[in-house]
Parts: structure tokens; C-alpha cells; sequence
């Protein structure tokens, strides 16, 4: 009969307006400026460099290889390598980055520069707050923004972090032991009680 | 009770008694307008957010809730936005019509408004033929849909246009011929008559009101559906489809006057819902006696909101028709039905004379079983598309 | 009415039309433009709100009638393929999200498949289940919000969209706990998947899926009986199977018409040979069968993803051989093609042994299944060109590329 359909489409309509008043389940609608929906851990927004320790200069991870900068498909990453070298984590002097900028009003997202980065550098972030009156000068953002403590990367990505943390402790304890045997074999062979030149000393 | 019932009454005497004799019938009608244009003004915006909230309820939705308590405030900024909004009029427009247009529906419409009884003594004007009035000036809103679609000199408006046109006059007959019954039962074309004629209570308690008869059950359905054509509201939206043609007639319009358009809308769908409370749903009558120590209007105005809301709700749920559906809709289905309908309504009348006991229940059963087939019959013709639910085969 | 028209796709195109191409009404030469004067011509779009994009029909109208139909696209062309020849096999990843932008994992799956058929990489058990999961949760995302589309461009309101992008937003969820972006995947690589599932995805996963029926019914409660859907739907738009082959139409669009044609049947990619589901197939090929192919389908994926979530292996979800660095292949060329959910998703490629693809070309089906819009939309009205349009589900994305 003409109408039929029409009557049940409605009554689908009024459980959903009745149901939306006692079922959470319907309403997806987030509340944004109250109501926040907890991050998700493998979520992502933009880049951000990794440091260890409290220093972010001496304790960047990021040695500057250029690799992100090459594979970044829209091509938002600047690195300007610098002229001198510092220690890195496992204590063998590598250089930095003089100026890392990236980008983010190019930046997609995608992910990339984290995948192929060799040194557990280049994370992702979850910051998506980041809307500014500059359309040009503050969405470049600069090494000093852009490098975020390593407690910062535990706190988005706990499982990752804790994967890399204990791959590089592991690779600095093996550094650690070759270098130790390096000293010790070289104090047996000298006799001299000087450390080797790639001793770490401060990197800690 | 009584002096709750008539304050409105009593407070406009009572503020007409400072006025010198002579200048009291122009205070009158001042007092009447401004109370007319200040409740529906109201309506109107309580109505904007009602239909949003309740749409975003059907949709999953929260609706607007960021403007004042619950987002109720949200029609006091959207017409700051609108009054502070350039108009613009395209350089090739008819300008003089092109800003005629918007009053040309607006003055009717409210004009419209000015016969209907809102409750007991309450009617601004009171006409003897009130519906006929109704029916004259609701019609010429068509004009100003035609003066909109034309004086933008936009296709999009141009082809609005004359589907309103083309709907509004067809929806105008079964809307008009469904009220016909009324006139015939009540005898009288006079609004007021006619909400007289549905007081008083059968067997004590029933509601005597022309919706809960054979006819009336069905001319109310008939001009429900030809009042939401005549109002274009959805599924009968297509003047301003706006998936179609952008906003049919209102594409060129911008700032005030398309709020002046909006409001206009809104206001004719008041009137025509007002009407239909007043001829089918007892106007301004309690629905049950022991509910007659509510005042009036309060019943006029729930019935009226009761009636908005079942027009958002079929907006929330309906698809668009297409024109020919429409058209075939109006002189196939609905044409024929209210023809019917004034035939049951006859019937109807002339057997009032039969007095044996049961009477009454075989009326009912005999008027209902005409239009109940007639519905289904005239329903297989129109819904053409219903022939055989379809199946479909899988493949492997 | 009769429609008068000289559309000839034989003159104009300059090949030979099919022989069945009785569509279009045939009337003497010179009718068009010639309805003295009549004819109103309607540019629809590119801001039009329902050609979903930036999309251009030019109508000619008779009254409401489409006595032409001239589709005009390009304007989100953003030169996808030469931007991928322009960077490495792993930059393109990203990029294939964005052309189908509702589907990104199939996307990323047709082109991770073609890439590997052009390294020789084997993908591993774990990885090909997660991407048959990932795919047909795509394919419920993109035909619930294509039914919702094409019921907001039938002027429903948005509710029905409403109703879809509710269970969507479930989907989605899993996408980013899976991937870390809703819309934007990025998901697959050569040789497998990016990362491992979190844990407790696989039981997210199957609530979602064990309450998508009850969604079905619903939805199909509101509109599958719907009288005005029913008159606005059926007999509209009626594309002929000899004329969807011809036009290499695929997908729902081809099934719709009543070809027995998947390619997750016909090609067996992935382990798609391992799970049992059907291929509905339509009889008359108009908009009501286009529309009810989706909710067919979707309910089919159901049945593969309950397969797939039950079976799932473990093991390493990526080819120890594959590599993302430096990747770099051998001189040659691979084509590949997936059952996307708009049709046939193909990447072919060619090798000259740099780190970038020499060419790369994208077989759109949303392109492909648009062509024949104007034979479906002559002599309907204006109302249902919108409506042939929405059915025919295309994202403006992959269409201009």
C-alpha cells in the first residue's frame, strides 16, 4: 500500500531522535573545546626531532644524514648540515643539524622521513593545534621547535619508545663494551692508562 | 479560568480605554498587527532553532548548542549575521522586483494570518468568509515566487520558479477541495463557525473534532500533504532543490531579504498549519474535558507546533520527489481522493437523518470503507514504481 | 515526450558505436539549438552542492528535460602521475591516498601490488589477510557514504548520510589505531604492511563488524521500501549491458547492469580465492540497482571480513626483503589491478632502474565509469542527472588526478 514505506522510514527516524537522547552509542559527536578524544598511540600529526637527555642541542639524535630530506614526498624538510662533528648517543661523533626546518603548511603526514630514518631521530607528533595569523613564518618551524625530549616520545608512542630505547641501549652497551675492550686492549698494548680517543665521556 | 482564558482580550480593552473613542478602532488594528507580527516573529525564531535541534536529534546530531542556554539564542546571531550581511542584487536583475519579491510574500502571508482564530474570542479579524479570504491572499504568494524566479535573471532561479509555480497551482486544488467537506458539514465559512461546530465532547469524553470522522480523517491527510506542497517543504522541496538548482528562486538573494524570504516561508507554514488546526483539529478546543481549565490558545498554539513538528520530522526522513512524480502525485492521487472525499462527506451529512441505534458506527464503517479503497486503489496507480519487490542473483 | 537530439558519440568521438547503442533518441540533424530558441543551457558546477567536487556538467535542458550533457572535468587536477615519476616508489604511497580519498587502503593496496609484481616480492600470510581485512572495511566505508551521497543528492536531508558516516566514524577509528590517520592511511608497503596491529585491534575489529548488520537493516528499514526513493530510483538512469561493457564500465556500476564480473573473483589477487562470498548481480541497471548492488556488496564484505578476522594468522607482516630505503628495481614493467570499491583499481608501471618509477599511470574507475554519463542522463530531467550522477560514485579526486 502507498505509504508503507514511508511510515516505517519514519518510525526508523523517531527511534533514532528518541535514542539520541539515551544512547551515547548514537551521538559520535564530540563536544571539541570540552570534550577531547584521548589520543590514539600510532596517531600522528607532524615531525618532531627526538633528543635525549636535557640538552637538546648535544643530546639530538638526528645526525643530519639527509636521508628524510631526500625522501619526503612533498619535499618539506630543509637541513643544513653543520661544519663540526659532536658525540651521539653511543659516543661517536657524527654531525648535526645546523638548522632542521620542516615545513608543516607542505608537511602531509605521511609518515615517511619516521619510516626511513635510521637513528630513531624523526618521530610523529599528535599536536593539532597549530593554526597561527602567519601563514608563512610560523608554520616553517625551527630546530629549537621542533626537537622535543625523549619523555616527551614515550609519553605519545610508549611501546615504540620503549622498542628504541631498548634497541639503542642495547647498541650503546655493545658500543659501550667495544670501546671498553678498544681501551683495554689498547692499555695492554701501550701500557698507557689514557682512554681511547672515541671513549664516551659525557654522553651518558 | 475564565479571566486567564481572555487576558489578551481583557489587556487589549483595557489598553484601547486610554485612547480618546475615536482613535480606538485605529488602535485596535494597530494592537492586533503588532501582537501578530511580534508572536509569529517569535515563533518564527523559536521555530528556526526547534527545526535544527530536531533535525540534528533525528540525524544523531547535537544541533546548534554553542550560542546562550542550549543554543537557543543561536536565532538572535543568524539574524545579526543576515541584517549585517551585503545584499547583493546581480547587475542584470529586474532590481525593482527583485526587491518587491520578498514583500510580496510577506504581506500575504500575513494577511493570512490575521483571519485565523487563535482561541476563544480571540480572532484579529473576524470575517464571514475568513477561509475564503485565507484561500485569496495565500494564493498570490505564488506571485512573488514568479517575481523572485524572474527578477534574478539566473537560470537556476528561472527553473525554481516555474516548478513553484507549476506546484503551487496544482497543490491548490486538492488543498482547497479537501476543505470543501468542512464548508459543507459546518455549513458556514466562517473560521470561527467552524471551530464552534467542533466543541462539545461525544459521549462526554471523544473530542468532536472533524479529524476524528471518516472525511475528516482523510481531508486532514489531503491537505496536510497539499500544505506541505503549497509551504515547499520536503519531499515537496523542489522550488529550492537545493541538490538540483543551487536554491531554486532564492539563489540570488542575500542578507535581509532572503531573511525576509526565510521568515515569509515560515510564516505561511504557520498559517497553513493554523488553518488545518483550525478546520480538522477543533481549533482552539480542549482535547478532552477535564482539560478545559487550559487556556485557549495555549491548546491553539500546541496543536500548531505538534504540526511543525511532524513537518521536521517527515523532512528529516523523506527523499525528494521529481516534478512529474509531483504533478501525477497532485492530479492523479490526491485530485481524485478529495473528490471522493466530498462524495463520503455527503454522505456523510445526509445520513445524520438515520437515528437507529448503531447508526453512527454504520456511517463510519460505510464512509471509511469508500475512502479506504478508493487510497488503495488510487495509491496502486500513482506508485507505479512498487510493482514487484526485486531480487537479485548472486554469482559464485 | 519525444527528445529531440543529435548526439551522435559515433561523430563526435570519431569510432565506430556500438551497435546496441539505441539509447538516445535519433531525431533529424540539426534539432538541437535549433528548439527555437528553447533550449536553456545550464552550467552545473563546478560549485554546484551536488556534483561531489569540483565537477562541471553542462546541460542543455528542454524544460527539465537533458537534451545534453556535457561533463567537464580537470579542475582538481594536481598531476599525480608526474608527480610520482618525479619522486621514489615509497614517496607515491602517501600520495595514492589522496586519490580516491575515501579509500585509501585499497588504493595503497593496488599500487603496493604492482610494485611488487615489479620487484618479485612475496607478501607474507599475516599481511595479505590484514590487507583483504583493511580492503573490504574500505569497501563498507565507501558504499555507506556513497548511499548516504546519493540520498543527500536525492534531498534527503542528510539523514541517511548521517546514519552512514555514524558507522563510518567506527571504521575509521580502527583505521587510525591501525595506521595512525583516519583518511589518509599510508598503510600498505611493498612486501607487506607498515606496522603490527595494536593489540585488541582484531576484537575492535569484530565488534564492528558484528554490529554493521543491524546498521544494514536499519538503514535499509529507512529507505530500501521508501516510496519516493522506489519512484525516483527505478527506471532511471538504465545503462544496458552491452553498452557497460563497451564503455569498460566495472565495479558495482558493471554489476548493476547484470555483469558477473569481480575482479576478486576473476583475478584471485591476494587470497581472495580462500574465502567464500558472492557476487550480487543486477538486472536492470538503474539507479535503484546501482543502490542496492552497494548494500548487497556490503553485506558480502561482512561475510569475508568475519572469514578473515576468524582466520588471521601470525607471522611478520612485512617481506624481509623488501626494503624502504634506496628502494630501486630492475628495468620492466607491472600491471596490477585490484576490485576497488568504485571498480577496477589498476597501477601500471614502468622501470628504467631509477629510484623513481619512468612511468606511472593510474586506471581510474570513477574516470572510466563517469564517461558514460551523458547516454545515462539524456532524456531523464535535470533531478535525476544529479541522481545518475551520485550512483555512478565518483570522488573528484581520482576522476582529475
Amino acid at each position: 500500500m502507498l505509504g508503507t514505506g514511508i511510515i516505517k522510514g519514519m518510525v526508523e527516524t523517531a527511534r533514532n531522535f528518541v535514542g539520541s537522547y539515551h544512547d551515547p552509542e548514537r551521538l559520535t559527536t564530540v563536544q571539541y573545546p570540552e570534550e577531547r578524544l584521548a589520543p590514539k598511540e600510532n596517531g600522528r600529526s607532524f615531525p618532531f626531532l627526538v633528543f635525549d637527555g636535557n640538552d637538546q642541542q648535544a643530546g639530538l639524535r638526528c645526525v643530519a644524514c639527509q636521508i628524510c630530506e631526500k625522501e619526503c614526498p612533498p619535499q618539506c624538510i630543509y637541513i643544513n648540515k653543520s661544519k663540526d662533528k659532536k658525540p651521539d648517543y653511543v659516543g661517536k661523533l657524527q654531525f648535526y643539524p645546523a638548522t632542521f626546518d620542516i615545513d608543516i603548511s607542505v608537511c602531509m603526514s605521511c609518515q615517511i622521513c619516521v619510516e626511513v630514518c635510521p637513528f630513531e631521530a624523526i618521530k610523529m607528533d599528535q599536536v593539532f593545534e597549530l593554526s597561527t595569523s602567519d601563514r608563512f613564518g610560523k608554520l616553517l618551524l625551527h630546530k629549537p621547535q621542533l626537537a622535543k625530549p625523549n619523555e616527551y616520545f614515550h609519553q605519545l608512542h610508549p611501546t615504540d619508545a620503549n622498542e628504541v630505547d631498548a634497541r639503542l641501549g642495547e647498541e650503546k652497551r655493545k658500543a659501550e663494551a667495544k670501546a671498553a675492550a678498544a681501551a683495554a686492549a689498547a692499555a695492554a698494548k701501550l701500557a698507557a692508562p689514557k682512554p681511547a680517543p672515541d671513549e664516551p665521556t659525557k654522553a651518558t | 479560568m475564565q479571566s486567564l482564558d481572555q487576558i489578551f482580550v481583557t489587556g487589549k480593552q483595557w489598553l484601547l480605554a486610554f485612547l480618546p473613542e475615536a482613535l480606538q478602532p485605529v488602535g485596535s488594528i494597530l494592537l492586533v498587527i503588532a501582537a501578530i507580527f511580534g508572536v509569529f516573529a517569535t515563533l518564527f525564531a523559536v521555530t528556526t532553532i526547534l527545526e535544527r535541534k530536531i533535525l540534528g536529534r533525528i540525524q544523531n546530531r547535537f544541533g546548534p548548542n554553542r550560542v546562550g542556554p542550549f543554543g537557543f539564542f543561536q536565532p538572535a546571531a543568524d539574524g545579526i549575521k543576515m541584517l549585517t550581511k551585503e545584499d547583493i542584487v546581480p547587475r542584470d536583475a529586474d532590481k525593482i522586483i527583485h526587491f518587491l519579491a520578498p514583500l510580496a510574500l510577506i504581506i500575504p502571508v500575513a494577511l493570512a494570518l490575521s483571519v485565523l482564530p487563535y482561541g476563544r474570542n480571540m480572532v484579529p479579524v473576524e470575517f464571514d468568509a475568513g477561509l475564503l479570504f485565507f484561500f485569496a491572499v495565500g494564493a498570490s504568494t505564488e506571485l512573488s515566487v514568479f517575481m523572485a524566479g524572474w527578477s534574478s535573471r539566473n537560470k537556476y532561479s528561472l527553473v525554481g520558479a516555474m516548478r513553484g509555480i507549476a506546484q503551487m497551482i496544482s497543490y491548490e486544488v486538492p488543498l482547497v477541495l479537501s476543505t470543501v467537506t468542512v464548508i459543507m458539514i459546518v455549513g458556514s465559512l466562517s473560521l470561527v463557525k467552524i471551530v464552534e461546530a467542533q466543541s462539545g465532547f461525544l459521549f462526554g469524553f471523544l473530542p468532536s473534532w472533524h479529524v476524528f470522522t471518516p472525511w475528516g480523517f482523510a481531508g486532514f491527510f489531503l491537505f496536510m500533504i497539499a500544505a506541505t506542497a503549497e509551504s515547499n517543504r520536503s519531499p515537496f522541496d523542489l522550488p529550492e532543490a537545493e541538490s538540483e538548482i543551487i536554491a531554486g528562486y532564492l539563489t540570488e538573494y542575500s542578507g535581509f531579504k532572503y531573511a525576509l524570504f526565510f521568515m515569509g516561508e515560515y510564516w505561511g507554514m504557520f498559517a497553513i498549519s493554523g488553518l488545518s488546526v483550525t478546520l480538522f483539529l477543533g481549533g482552539w478546543n480542549a482535547p478532552f474535558p477535564f482539560l478545559q481549565f487550559i487556556p485557549s490558545y495555549i491548546w491553539f498554539f500546541t496543536k500548531l507546533v505538534l504540526i511543525i513538528f511532524t513537518f521536521i520530522w517527515l523532512r528529516g526522513t523523506v527523499p525528494r520527489l521529481r516534478l512529474d512524480q509531483l504533478m501525477s502525485f497532485a492530479w492523479k492521487f490526491l485530485l481524485p481522493l478529495a473528490l471522493t472525499n466530498i462524495v463520503v462527506a455527503a454522505i456523510w451529512f445526509f445520513s445524520r437523518a438515520l437515528q437507529f441505534p448503531g447508526a453512527l458506527g454504520l456511517r463510519w464503517i460505510f464512509c471509511a470503507a469508500i475512502l479506504a479503497v478508493s487510497y488503495v486503489w488510487l495509491g496502486r496507480g500513482v506508485a507505479q514504481a512498487q510493482r514487484a519487490k526485486r531480487v537479485y542473483q548472486y554469482a559464485e | 515526450m519525444a527528445i529531440e537530439t543529435t548526439f551522435q558519440p559515433k561523430a563526435t568521438l570519431g569510432r565506430t558505436a556500438p551497435g546496441n547503442y539505441t539509447l538516445l533518441p535519433k531525431t533529424p540533424a540539426g534539432a538541437i539549438g535549433g528548439i527555437d530558441g528553447t533550449v536553456l543551457e545550464v552550467a552545473m558546477g563546478p560549485h554546484h552542492p551536488s556534483t561531489h567536487g569540483v565537477f562541471r556538467m553542462d546541460v542543455s535542458l528542454d524544460g527539465e528535460t537533458v537534451v545534453k550533457l556535457k561533463p567537464v572535468f580537470g579542475y582538481l587536477h594536481r598531476n599525480h602521475e608526474k608527480i610520482a615519476e618525479n619522486t621514489t616508489y615509497l614517496g607515491s604511497v602517501p600520495y595514492t591516498d589522496r586519490l580516491d580519498y575515501l579509500c585509501s587502503m585499497t588504493n595503497n593496496w593496488a599500487y603496493a601490488l604492482s610494485v611488487e609484481r615489479l620487484a618479485g616480492l612475496q607478501v607474507p600470510e599475516r599481511a595479505e589477510y590484514i590487507r583483504v581485512i583493511t580492503a573490504e572495511l574500505t569497501r563498507l566505508v565507501n558504499h555507506c557514504s556513497l548511499i548516504g551521497f546519493l540520498m543527500q543528492d536525492m534531498g534527503a536531508m542528510g539523514t541517511p548520510l548521517m546514519y552512514a558516516f555514524r558507522e563510518r566514524e567506527k571504521i575509521l577509528d580502527l583505521f587510525e589505531s591501525l595506521s595512525g590517520s583516519r583518511m589518509m592511511c599510508n598503510y600498505m608497503r611493498f612486501g607487506g604492511c607498515r606496522c603490527e596491529l595494536p593489540s585488541g585491534w582484531i576484537e575492535q575489529a569484530k565488534k564492528v563488524v558484528t554490529s554493521f548488520p543491524e546498521f544494514l537493516d536499519h538503514f535499509e528499514a529507512l529507505l530500501s521500501e521508501n516510496e519516493i526513493l522506489l519512484a525516483r530510483t527505478q527506471g532511471v538512469g538504465v545503462l544496458s549491458k552491452e553498452l557497460a561493457i563497451n564503455a569498460s564500465i566495472t565495479g558495482p556500476m558493471l554489476r548493476a547492469s547484470g555483469v558477473n564480473y569481480d575482479i576478486r573473483k576473476v583475478d584471485k589477487y591476494g587470497i581472495y580465492d580462500r574465502f567464500s562470498f558472492r557476487v550480487p548481480l543486477g538486472e536492470h541497471g538503474d539507479v535503484f540497482d546501482r543502490y542496492m548492488m552497494r548494500v548487497l556488496e556490503m553485506r558480502e564484505s561482512l561475510k569475508l571480513l568475519e572469514q578473515a578476522l576468524a582466520q588471521i594468522p601470525s607471522g611478520p607482516i612485512i617481506d624481509p626483503k623488501a626494503k624502504l630505503r634506496g628502494f630501486r628495481q630492475k628495468p620492466g614493467e607491472a600491471y596490477a589491478r585490484i576490485e576497488g570499491p568504485k571498480g577496477e583499481l589498476g597501477f601500471y608501471l614502468i622501470s628504467d632502474g631509477s629510484p623513481n618509477p619512468y612511468r606511472y599511470r593510474v586506471r581510474p574507475p570513477s574516470l572510466i565509469n563517469l564517461t558514460i554519463l551523458e547516454d545515462m542522463c539524456l532524456g531523464q530531467t535535470i533531478a535525476d542527472a544529479v541522481i545518475i550522477l551520485g550512483s555512478v560514485d565518483i570522488v573528484l579526486g581520482e576522476v582529475d588526478r
